[in-house]
């Protein structure tokens, strides 16, 4: 359990969180220029906050009413930069070791071999930064983070700064990470959709306050974090690939419904995240006929939320798990929508970007 | 070799040792002070930078004449030094590896402080949060990647040393075989009769010496830059 209790002030901008962070993956969801690169700088020690107190278990890494600030060399953290941050000078084996160096010698670590296959970066082991991809830069940075025996990893999104693709091929990597090594992390992101593959904690940033924290769906789901998570809120589906018809779509089996998506680069038998985002949804209370749309999906209503402005947000549970709607409050009421309710979710294949879909190994993800 | 006469050769010979050990004798501290005003704040920060660039301003003979106040017989140092260690500066060929560093100091922090100044703090940051100290962080990221602009500093100060004269024949006179350098001898060959020809001689090695010392930190530089840049 990470504690996290911060206020600093900078020009123009007063940081003052307070959050706690159980294990697995917690993203701290947010604008750029929330402060939540301070808050996992100041987690770091990089930024040493006009006061606050931050424990992981019970190691206390700052305290400032005791007076204790760690320096950063201390605290034993791998810290994942947004721009990797390598060392140009050394090869990837010299930089994935170097956190080894200098940690404790009856730190748990983690095998070198084996991170360095769940990375993929066995061949680039002797070649230096310079010669990497942006992509594989990046995983070398999160080897690197992985081997110098943390008890906490910091990643400042890291995959800001990669095109779409890399971003796919860096993505599984940070779920093979939550579901393999019993490491917790703290995740920066402003991505709604990396937030809802990855997150198992999500706290909410704005203007330097947490505006909401809790599990990822909750937290997604909550119109109260209107400006942060509403517009991007959106349900994930686990689903294994069915087949990849002729004409270039993917069939995907979730929990026995039917769901179709442009075609996937996973091969049949794979499973599958998927993120549907809220405002991709349309609801209806009969089954709709004459539809171009490929995906209906019946089921309960279980919750309709509303926001401050002309917005609601249903949850509806269908065979294929929890499904979030954004309707405009006159619709929620014109249809009748509350709880139990029975209603069909419909859903565009090609509304499903990309990005949305995640690779997890089968039975994990 | 007899194109050359002994006297020459001994001046080259002399030249090459007060060079070789202003370089290296100078070169820890021309690191910590290239880092102090490269990364460090400090009161007297301008004052510090202020001084190392003095010799570069200054006309030689002030250095020389300064140095000779300083580190003579009678100076401050100069007593302590000769009567505590029996240590003698003035008019030994120490004391033209002294004023040799000296003149060349300006040269070397300049090169180092530049490299230092372009390695990123962020890298540095990274380092610490791996667990690496200060000094570590020092030893195994900043100090590597300034390598090209320490070993081109190096260089550009042995070549300076190399050609030093005024601070040297101010501060140490001209003795053959003692103080005598190449510059310093090939003053004296002008100053005799039929003197051209041997001071021509030490004038191409000068150059060539010169000329050869730029190419190499050119050279070296770019070699260690690929190396560090990471291709």
């Amino acid at each position: 359990m990470l504690e996290v209790s911060l206020r600093h002030r900078f020009e123009g901008f007063a940081l003052d969180v307070n959050f706690r962070a159980p294990p697995g993956v917690t993203v701290l969801f947010g604008r750029s220029g929330s402060g939540k690169t301070s808050i996992v700088n100041a987690v770091a020690g990089l930024l040493m906050p006009d006061a606050g107190r931050i424990a992981a278990g019970d190691w206390l890494l700052l305290d400032t009413e005791r007076g204790l600030r760690l320096a950063p060399h201390r605290r034993r953290l791998g810290y994942i930069f947004q721009e990797g941050r390598l060392f140009a000078h050394l090869t990837v084996r010299q930089n994935l070791a170097y956190g080894g160096w200098f940690a404790p010698k009856g730190a748990p670590r983690e095998d070198f071999g084996r991170v360095v296959e769940m990375l993929g970066i066995g061949p680039l082991l002797e070649r230096r930064p310079g010669a990497l991809s942006g992509g594989e830069k990046q995983r070398v940075a999160i080897g690197r983070a992985l081997l110098s025996a943390p008890r906490l990893i910091l990643a400042d999104e890291p995959l800001a700064a990669l095109d779409e693709d890399r971003k796919a091929e860096i993505l599984p990597y940070f779920e093979r990470l939550r579901d393999t090594v019993n490491i917790p992390i703290l995740y920066v992101s402003h991505s709604a959709s990396e937030v809802a593959r990855l997150a198992t904690t999500v706290i909410a940033i704005e203007a330097g306050r947490v505006v909401a924290q809790g599990p990822a769906q909750q937290v997604l789901g909550d119109p109260a974090v209107l400006p942060v998570g509403a517009r991007e809120a959106g349900a994930v589906l686990k689903a294994r690939i069915a087949r990849h018809d002729d004409d270039g779509l993917t069939e995907l089996d979730a929990m026995g419904v039917s769901l179709f998506l442009p075609r996937l680069p996973q091969p049949p038998g794979s499973e599958v995240r998927v993120r549907i985002a809220a405002h991709d949804v349309i609801l209806s209370r009969a089954r709709p006929e004459g539809l171009s749309a490929l995906n209906i999906l019946p089921g309960v209503v279980v919750e309709v939320r509303q926001g401050e402005g002309p917005g609601a947000l249903v949850s509806l549970d269908t065979a294929a798990g929890r499904v979030l709607a954004r309707v405009t409050r006159r619709s929620a009421l014109a249809l009748g929508l509350a709880p139990g309710v029975g209603a069909h979710a419909v859903v565009k294949s090609v509304s499903v970007a990309p990005s949305d879909i995640g690779g997890g190994r089968p039975g994990g993800g | 070799m007899d194109w050359l006469g002994p006297e020459e050769w001994r001046a080259i010979a002399l030249s090459l040792q007060v060079s070789f050990w202003a370089t290296l004798l100078s070169l820890p501290l021309g690191i910590l002070v290239a880092y102090a005003l490269a990364r460090w704040s400090f009161p007297g920060k301008q004052l510090l930078n202020g001084l190392v660039h003095l010799p570069l301003i200054l006309p030689p003979v002030v250095t020389g004449y300064l140095l000779l106040l300083t580190f003579g017989r009678r100076g401050v140092v100069g007593q302590v030094l000769d009567q505590w260690f029996g240590v003698m500066l003035a008019f030994r060929w120490t004391g033209a590896a002294l004023a040799a560093a000296i003149m060349a100091f300006p040269l070397m922090v300049r090169a180092i402080r530049l490299s230092i100044e372009a390695v990123d703090p962020k890298l540095e940051q990274a380092g610490a949060t791996l667990g690496a100290s200060p000094l570590w962080v020092f030893l195994t990221i900043t100090l590597p990647m300034a390598l090209p602009g320490i070993i081109a500093g190096a260089i550009l100060a042995f070549a300076k040393a190399m050609g030093e004269f005024g601070a040297t024949i101010t501060f140490v006179s001209n003795i053959p075989g003692q103080t005598r350098t190449i510059p310093s001898a090939i003053y004296a060959f002008l100053q005799a009769p039929g003197g051209e020809g041997p001071a021509m001689k030490l004038v191409l090695i000068s150059v060539g010496v010169a000329m050869a010392a730029l190419l190499m930190s050119e050279y070296v530089g770019r070699r260690v830059a690929a190396r560090v840049g990471g291709r």
